[in-house]
């Protein structure tokens, strides 16, 4: 059993907090992903819990005792870095082994653990190699086979995936994902990445200035965020962001965008949103994919309008239209045969059951 | 016309390239003769020593050719290597020197450790501190440790003053410095994920040292210990003012009270003991050239 729990926990560096305060209940076997910009304090916390930084305030638990004045190695955690840090100057059996050989581990149990790891990961052949004989990608396994052979209570990903190119990334995840089946031990990984986060994690933690914006399981964070941030961050591209003004016409509610625009917002968000009407702060978010091309049937709940195409961008599968109302710009996804090109007119629907009302004052989801 | 004119003008205007593989070849001609000139300029001490070795002393005051020996005898290496005293002077520096080595060694790579990773209260002052103190001239240290000898003499009645092994307490005064700070640049370079996947495996202070950074910093430790040889090997301003009697100088200081008696200038024997005094430094070098260069240029390309 190891499930980690973080109690208002603080960091300070000299006067400048770091972390304000967070708590988090991770289960036993969770894969949990901590993600957010740079700076928002999600490796920081990662180090608290691995004993790398001293904690200022706040309690950190792991599988049940309190580990705040814990040294690194006893708290029975295993962690991989960016930058692998493999010992240069040993084999990957040497790198692998090195944490059992230093708990004066039998030599049989350590040679059968380490085969163990590298079937898994795949690395079997390599092992007597050294790091600097290994592609990104293989010292990346070893790193994670250093891990595994520890058989820890948790393990720690420190944006793992940062330092190989794309293609590989993409793979790599799916290997990590793979492992933790196998393996099931309790998972925290850090990244900047929300595709990464999304597809790891069992739930998402979305951290931003030293606290937690929302936690939830991936899909839920995507189709319900809490707050303007989560909504901004989770998605690619992001959602868009309109500054709207809401209008009672005859008990129906609609969100005014422009002078010549205006979305009739659905009637089952009717009661949520009345309190609201005449804000000034008031944002409508709404994901590309949710302004697409007319349908050739006529649909409930979508709204027409026509505007004039700045950009588009085939992606092949799909092709991402830019337009602007009011100085913003708003991007919708739409099908590549729709005849969408740059600098003519298009009607796009608006797929307004799926819209966000934020208060931009508050930063809240409405 | 104009389009003619125009072409014309351009055409005066184009800059004038010169061949990459010309200007190539003359960066090595330059090369190749400086790198000329600098041997002659190192190689002809050394050379004449040897050529002057092999002469009588008859033959060395005889106003013949300086650069030709003429009925070469090995009669100074003879004398020199039976003669008790120039052994003595030899076993004298080596001791001197392998202890000091591995003093400084002890001394310099825990100091830098501790500087380069354990981050307390004053550190980083400490470390600019120990470079500091390399900047002191020696010329400027020794009459400061001459009084303290003194005293320790006077108030413990150790007697410190003309004992060779006292060489081996005054020559870390020298190496210590710069080798600590060698070796901060070093352990610097080291990644800190690596002391932090060492401290996570389980690994002590201790274990992180001797299992993790000195492996790694093996170059870098290398070229530490031999900068400390060839200091205190060749050092002569300490032992001439420490030691004084024949019997517990060290070989740069020996060479030149013992073979040169007054005005007498026994010049065979002393080219013979200096050039067998500078084999074993340039016996290091030559095993060790490869680690000494990685050593110095550590850290200057991401490894």
């Amino acid at each position: 059993m190891a499930q980690v729990t973080l109690r208002k926990v603080v960091k300070m560096y000299d006067e400048t907090p770091a972390v304000r305060g967070i708590d988090l209940d991770i289960a036993d076997k969770e894969f949990i992903v901590l993600v957010g910009p740079s700076g928002c304090g999600k490796s920081t916390t990662l180090r608290m819990i691995a004993g790398l930084e001293e904690i200022t305030g706040g309690e950190i638990a792991i599988g049940g005792d309190v580990v705040n004045d814990v040294p690194p190695k006893d708290r029975d955690i295993a962690m991989v870095f960016q930058n692998y840090a493999l010992y240069p100057h040993m084999s990957v059996f040497e790198n692998m082994s090195f944490g059992l050989r230093l708990k004066k581990v039998a030599r049989d149990e350590i040679r059968r653990r380490v085969n163990d790891a590298a079937r898994i990961l795949d690395i079997t052949e390599l092992l007597e190699r050294k790091p600097k004989q290994l592609s990104g990608g293989q010292r990346q396994r070893v790193a994670m086979g250093r891990a595994i052979v520890r058989d820890p209570k948790v393990f720690l990903f420190d944006e793992p995936l940062s330092n190989l190119d794309a293609k590989l990334r993409v793979q790599m995840r799916t290997e990590i994902k793979k492992v933790h089946q196998k393996v099931r031990t309790t998972t925290v990984y850090v990244t900047h990445d929300q595709i990464e986060a999304m597809t790891l994690a069992d739930r998402v933690v979305v951290m931003n200035g030293g606290v937690i914006e929302q936690v939830g399981a991936p899909n839920d964070l995507y189709h319900t965020p809490q707050t303007k941030f989560v909504a901004g961050f989770i998605g690619s591209p992001a959602m868009n962001f309109i500054a709207c003004r809401l209008e009672e016409a005859a008990g129906a509610l609609r969100a005014r965008l422009s002078d010549t625009l205006s979305l009739p917002v659905p009637a089952s968000r009717t009661a949520r949103y009345k309190p609201h009407v005449g804000k000034s702060s008031l944002l409508v978010g709404l994901r590309p994919e949710h302004i697409r091309e007319e349908p050739r049937h006529p649909e409930p709940d979508l709204h027409l309008f026509e505007v004039m195409l700045d950009v588009t961008e085939p992606m092949g599968m799909e092709t991402l239209v830019y337009f602007t109302i009011e100085g913003t710009e708003i991007c919708g996804r739409v099908n590549p045969n729709a005849g969408a090109a740059d600098g003519a007119k298009m009607r796009l629907a608006a797929e307004l059951a799926n819209m966000h009302l934020i208060d931009d004052s508050t930063g809240k989801v409405l | 016309m104009t389009a003619l004119t125009a072409s014309g003008a351009e055409a005066a205007r184009r800059p004038q390239y010169g061949s990459i593989s010309k200007s190539r070849r003359w960066a090595l001609r330059w090369s190749y003769f400086f790198l000329v000139l600098f041997a002659i300029f190192f190689l002809t001490p050394p050379i004449y020593m040897f050529i002057t070795s092999l002469k009588s002393s008859a033959e060395i005051s005889a106003a013949t050719n300086p650069w030709w020996v003429y009925s070469p005898t090995l009669d100074n290496y003879i004398e020199l290597l039976t003669q008790n005293q120039y052994l003595i002077f030899f076993r004298n520096s080596a001791i001197v020197s392998v202890c000091v080595v591995a003093v400084t060694m002890v001394i310099s790579v825990l100091a830098a450790f501790a500087l380069a990773r354990m981050k307390f209260w004053g550190s980083a002052t400490l470390a600019t501190g120990v470079f500091l103190t390399y900047l002191i001239p020696d010329t400027l240290l020794f009459i400061p440790l001459f009084k303290t000898f003194a005293f320790i003499r006077e108030t413990l009645g150790i007697e410190l003053i003309n004992r060779w092994w006292t060489l081996i307490i005054l020559y870390p005064t020298l190496t210590v410095p710069f080798c600590t700070w060698i070796m901060i640049g070093y352990f610097a370079s080291i990644p800190k994920e690596l002391d932090e996947a060492a401290l996570i495996d389980g690994a002590s202070w201790t274990q992180t040292l001797t299992k993790i950074f000195i492996p790694v910093a093996l170059p870098g430790i290398i070229a530490a210990t031999i900068f400390a040889f060839t200091v205190s090997w060749a050092q002569f301003l300490y032992p001439l003012a420490f030691t004084t009697s024949t019997d517990q100088l060290v070989l740069p200081v020996g060479i030149v009270t013992t073979l040169i008696k007054g005005d007498v200038f026994n010049w065979g024997q002393i080219m013979t003991g200096a050039l067998l005094g500078a084999a074993p430094p340039l016996i290091i070098y030559a095993f060790l050239m490869d680690y000494y260069i990685a050593g110095l240029t550590a850290g200057a390309t991401k490894g």
